[in-house]
């Protein structure tokens, strides 16, 4: 099993999802970003799948919770860096992802981040592209 | 032809990665990649988690000039006693978003889906090159 790294910026969590999870790494994910949520009274996630080659009903799911439980907590979650091909395949897959908020690139979600929840935008411009 | 046991999550990673490869090889577009591997995704993963384990057969087939992937998914697990339900958008037995076979059916060109109660559940899928 594989453990994703969480940073923590200013106020924001990310999380860059390398390779390919097996379904254990991606509930520990889950269950990892909740505390950490918690622990540090972050006002946004956001979730980088830039590297991401396919999301299936399981990790369009685990996205879908996070958002969730996230907002619960009170934090603003965005997925980001979509690729195309996901996009199109999840679309036919059935997956509606509803309310779950994207950006095309780690910086547009950043900036819908500091327009809603004041993420520091400073510290965040260290993290670059 | 290659033949995969599914018995942990481990061995649903291997699958896609293994499907991936022989989509690449093929030659089939990025696009058609993603829903093939994607499908494998679900199928394998529906193998292990109601069927407690099973088999992927991954084969590459030709019809006249055009070339596909195969994959063939078998167990010997429970089965499904209506197939009409288990193909319904948003039914599942568990906890899932069933949208596993419907899904996987749209992401594919050709979908079978056999199984014996009691017996076990044989699903086929195929893609062809454009
Ligand atoms: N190999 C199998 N053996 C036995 N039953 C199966 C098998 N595959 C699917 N099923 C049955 O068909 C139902 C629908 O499967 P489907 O993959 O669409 O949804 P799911 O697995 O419940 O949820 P998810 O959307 O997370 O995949 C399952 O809930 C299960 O009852
Ligand atoms: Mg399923």
């Amino acid at each position: 099993m594989d453990r994703v790294p969480i940073l923590k910026i200013g106020d924001v969590l990310l999380v860059s999802i390398q390779g390919d999870l097996d379904d254990q790494s991606v509930l520990t994910l889950q269950e990892d970003l909740a505390e950490r949520v918690v622990a540090t009274g972050a006002v946004g996630v956001i979730i980088d799948i830039t590297a991401v080659e396919i999301v299936d009903s399981f990790v369009g799911r685990m996205l879908s919770t996070i958002a969730g439980m996230s907002r619960m907590l009170d934090a603003e979650t965005i997925v980001v860096g979509m690729r195309p091909a996901v996009a199109i395949t999840l679309v036919e897959l059935g997956l509606s992802l509803g309310g779950l908020r994207t950006a095309l690139d780690l910086e547009k979600g950043i900036a819908l981040l500091g327009r809603t929840a004041s993420a520091p935008l400073d510290d965040l411009s260290a993290v670059g592209q | 032809m290659e033949q995969l046991s599914i018995t942990s999550n481990d061995d649903v990673v291997i699958v896609r990665q293994k499907v991936r490869a022989h989509a690449i090889d093929l030659g089939l577009s990025l696009v058609d990649q993603t829903k093939v591997v994607t499908a494998a995704s679900e199928l394998a993963r529906n193998t292990l988690v109601h069927a407690g384990g099973g088999q992927a057969c991954i084969e590459v087939v030709q019809n006249g000039m055009r070339r596909g992937l195969r994959l063939v998914f078998s167990d010997n697990g429970p089965g499904i006693s209506d197939l009409d339900l288990a193909l319904t958008d948003g039914w599942s037995s568990g906890g899932g978003l069933g949208l596993g076979l419907s899904g996987s059916r749209r992401l594919v060109d050709e979908f079978t889906l056999d199984s014996d109660p009691g017996r076990g559940t044989v699903v086929t899928v195929t893609k062809w090159t454009r």
